[in-house]
Parts: structure tokens; C-alpha cells; sequence
């Protein structure tokens, strides 16, 4: 396992600090509902830095990291469905309960084909609503311009995920120490480009 | 010339680790926290730097008052051997000197400054020094509770200071203090544990297990949390840092529960690392709100 460096622990906490300033002030403008889902999903990023920083990489082997990182898209696009798309509010928040409820199952219990799939369907919902959402909405002027770094943040956790869920699965797109060398770099992009795209 | 230079930088040195600046640190920072989150109207960085400065000097004398008592258990562990009194690098007397005129300078400024202030200064130190350190460290492993309460009174100090008076969020907030002591001093003496055995300092491990331990933290942390939340609430915070004092407890309590269904020393490590941080953290979010 890579050893974590020190710029990696700087770069982690830089990470740490922008995700609390985010839970503190970055979401005030939403309505009730998001603020907790982007809470969740920030709150996860901003503990799992923090436990990063103090235990190394080595968190990464455990197997409530698949769990977590489903969790941090899904709360994501939940507040944003539930912020610009009210009709689908309702309907999202029962695909999102029911799809994380659907990876639990099945990563403590299967683990086969069935789990991939899973993992593959409701991440890869997720991770299209957080990356073309905020382009269509800030595109359509139904938000500022900026908000498009909303997407670019949601862009980077695909790539996050992909590398990582990949990595689990045996086939890595990238070796593990190179995922491991970009990892905080690449969560302290996704983190600024949320802190842009809300400001 | 650079003999003596060198001589007097080692004792300096010396000296300051006798303060553990870390652990100094973060219990001057709950005073400090304690302090400003009165939002009181007199508030100014000068009163806060003497805040700072009685609270460090009376914990720091205290810290070295213990170490200089605790100097025959601390040469026969390992995790602590290479400390200045083990290695006679610092004779006891010196110590005890040192210990005895920075406790009373730092409890004697806090009096100048404020009689209910000075008064609960005191008290840690007392229940530090004598109570903790002097009469139950090594009879009992329950003796962790007076270091708890002990570690409370800084934050209680500042912020009867801040106010005047003592009131329930005060106390709330040592509370949170004195909860927050076993997920700190149980992962540590779990780890040290054949330290500890050498030394024969009773603690919860070797006394009741780790079983029990673990379950013991795993509760001290929920009480953390809910101690913190409640201050939190009774103090005004605003939504944003409820949200995030919500987040650093959830991180505790995960942690704490996931020792119990999974214990691991990487995992103890983790919480003990973590409980520190989050302390930290949730001490700044206090200081942060009334800036």
C-alpha cells in the first residue's frame, strides 16, 4: 500500500476544510431537504479525509468505502433533484433509498455479478444527474454560470469512483499507486469545484 | 559563550517537554473556546491572550507537577522512559520547583483576573495534581473520571469568566470535556496496555477488559455528542455549524461502534487520532462562531 505523503495529508486537509466550510455556509441557499443531502454527502467526504489523514490509504481496503462513496453521488443528486426538479422529488428520494438499501444487500451478502450491476446502475444514475444537471441548468440560465462547476465536481467523483471501483473489482484502469497519487489531488479538485460552483 | 548557549536551549527544551505542549494545547484551547463562546462585550484579544496565558501556565505547572510525582512509573514504560525526569535530565527537585511556581503563577493570575475564574483554575489543578495524580491514579482505573473532570475546568473558567457567573451550558460543555476523557484515555491505555501493566497503573482493559472497554468508549462518545449538540443548541449556533458539529459527532460515534462490531488496533488508533481532532475541531467552531 502507497504510504501517504505529506503533501497528500495537505492536500486531504485543504480538502477537510473546504468540504466543512461547505456544510457551514456553502449550501444555505437550498431548501430543507437538500441542505441535509449535501450535508450527508460532504459530511462523508469531510470524515473520510480526516480518517485518511489518520490512518493512510490503508482505509481505502475496507469495505464500507463501495458503501460510502454510493452514498456521497446519491445525496448529491438527490438534492439536486429535489431542488430544480419538484415533480421527481418524491420518485428519486425512493430510487435513492432503495438503490443504497440494493448495494448494502448486496456487498455484504453476494458480491457477484449481481452487486457489480447494483453498484453500476445506481452509481451510474447518480453520477449522470450530478454531471449534466448543473451544464443544463446553468446553460439554460435557470442557475448562474457558475453553477456548471457543480457538474465539474460531479465529473471528477465519476472519474474518483470509476478508478476506484475498478481498482476493487481487480481490473484497474490505472495501477493502484497511481489512483493512490491522484486520489487527494483529485478530491481536493471535486471539493473546490463544489465551493465555486455553490458560492 | 556557545556552551553555555547550548546548555541552557537543552534545559529550555527540556523544560518544554515536561509541558506535553500538545495535550497543554488543546486544554488551553477549551478555555479559550469556553471563553468566546460568551460572546461577552468586554471581549478583546488581549483579555483572550490572558485567557491563554493563566490557562497555559496553570496547565502546563500541573502537567509538570504530575510528571515529576509520576517519574518512577513513567522510567518503567517504554512509550515514556526518554522523558526528561526517567532520564535525569531534569533532577525531581528542579522538577517540583519548576512544576510548584508556574502552577502558582498561572493560578495566581487567573485570580488577579477574575475571583470565580481563578477559583475554578485552581480546582482543575486540584483535582489534577491531588486528586487524579496523588491519590487514585494508581488504585484505581475509575480515578480517569477525576482526570475528566479536571480536564473540564478550563473550559468551565473561561467561559465563567466570559459571563460571570456559572451556567448550565458551562457545564454542559465540561461535560462534554469529561465524556470526551475515556474515548481518549481508554484507546491510549488499550494501546500501551503492557506499559501500563509494567508501571501497575490500574486501568479499564487490565481491570474489566477490553470487551467492556470498548463498549465504555463506544457510550462516552455518544455522550460526547450529545453533551456537544446541546451546548451547541443552547449557545445559538447557527444551522451550518449545528450541521457540521452533527458531521464530526456522527464520524465519532461511526468509529466508536465500528471498534465494537469490528476492534482492531489500526481501528483503536483511529479513534483515538480522530477523538482528538474532533476536539479540536468542535472547539474552533466555537471560537469560530463568536469571532
Amino acid at each position: 500500500m502507497k504510504k501517504m505523503t505529506i503533501l497528500d495529508r495537505i492536500l486531504l486537509l485543504i480538502t477537510g476544510l473546504l468540504a466543512a466550510y461547505l456544510i457551514i455556509a456553502g449550501i444555505d441557499g437550498f431548501s430543507t431537504v437538500p441542505i441535509i443531502a449535501f450535508t450527508i454527502a460532504f459530511g462523508i467526504l469531510l470524515v473520510a479525509g480526516l480518517l485518511l489523514i489518520i490512518l493512510g490509504f490503508s482505509v481505502l481496503e475496507s469495505p464500507i468505502v463501495v458503501i460510502l462513496s454510493t452514498i456521497i453521488p446519491l445525496s448529491l443528486s438527490l438534492g439536486l433533484v429535489w431542488e430544480y426538479f419538484p415533480a421527481w422529488k418524491i420518485g428519486y428520494l425512493v430510487f435513492a433509498l432503495v438503490g443504497l438499501t440494493a448495494v448494502i444487500i448486496t456487498r455484504t451478502s453476494t458480491k457477484g455479478k449481481g452487486a457489480v450491476i447494483t453498484l453500476a446502475t445506481v452509481h451510474g444514475v447518480a453520477g449522470v444527474l450530478i454531471t449534466f444537471v448543473p451544464f443544463i441548468l446553468s446553460i439554460n440560465g435557470t442557475t448562474s454560470g457558475r453553477f456548471a462547476f457543480v457538474g465539474v465536481g460531479g465529473a471528477l467523483i465519476g472519474i474518483g469512483g470509476l478508478l476506484l471501483a475498478f481498482l476493487k473489482t481487480g481490473k484497474p484502469i490505472l495501477s493502484k499507486e497511481r489512483i493512490l497519487s491522484v486520489l487527494p489531488a483529485l478530491l481536493l479538485l471535486m471539493t473546490l469545484a463544489y465551493v465555486i460552483g455553490f458560492g | 559563550m556557545s556552551k553555555f548557549l547550548t546548555t541552557y536551549k537543552t534545559k529550555l527544551q527540556n523544560y518544554w517537554s515536561l509541558t506535553k505542549s500538545l495535550q497543554t494545547g488543546l486544554l488551553l484551547t477549551t478555555g479559550v473556546a469556553g471563553f468566546m463562546s460568551a460572546r461577552c462585550p468586554f471581549l478583546n484579544w488581549t483579555t483572550v491572550l490572558q485567557v491563554a496565558g493563566s490557562l497555559f501556565l496553570a496547565v502546563s505547572g500541573s502537567t509538570i507537577l504530575n510528571m515529576w510525582y509520576d517519574r518512577d512509573i513513567d522510567a518503567k514504560m517504554h512509550r515514556t522512559c526518554a522523558r526528561p525526569f526517567p532520564t535525569g535530565e531534569v533532577k525531581p527537585i528542579e522538577g517540583l520547583i519548576l512544576g510548584a511556581i508556574i502552577s502558582a503563577i498561572g493560578v495566581g493570575w487567573a485570580l488577579s483576573m477574575d475571583l470565580l475564574y481563578g477559583s475554578i483554575v485552581f480546582a482543575g489543578l486540584f483535582f489534577d495534581v491531588v486528586v487524579y495524580t496523588l491519590w487514585l491514579k494508581r488504585r484505581t482505573a475509575w480515578s480517569i473520571i477525576w482526570g475528566g473532570i479536571s480536564g473540564g475546568m478550563p473550559i468551565l473558567a473561561g467561559r465563567a469568566f466570559g459571563l460571570g457567573y456559572v451556567d448550565w451550558i458551562g457545564i454542559l460543555l465540561s461535560l462534554a470535556i469529561l465524556f470526551w476523557i475515556p474515548t481518549h484515555i481508554l484507546t491510549f491505555s488499550m494501546r500501551y496496555r503492557k506499559d501500563y501493566q509494567r508501571a501497575g497503573i490500574p486501568t479499564f482493559p487490565s481491570t474489566y477488559g477490553d470487551a467492556f472497554t470498548i463498549r465504555l468508549i463506544a457510550a462516552s462518545s455518544v455522550l460526547v455528542a450529545i453533551a456537544i449538540t446541546a451546548s451547541a443548541i443552547g449557545l445559538g449556533l447557527t444551522f451550518g455549524f449545528l450541521r457540521l458539529l452533527a458531521v464530526l459527532s456522527f464520524g465519532l460515534i461511526l468509529l466508536a461502534f465500528s471498534s465494537i462490531i469490528k476492534p482492531s488496533e489500526r481501528l483503536n488508533f483511529g479513534l483515538f487520532k480522530y477523538a482528538s481532532l474532533f476536539m479540536l475541531s468542535t472547539m474552533l467552531v466555537l471560537i469560530a462562531q463568536a469571532i
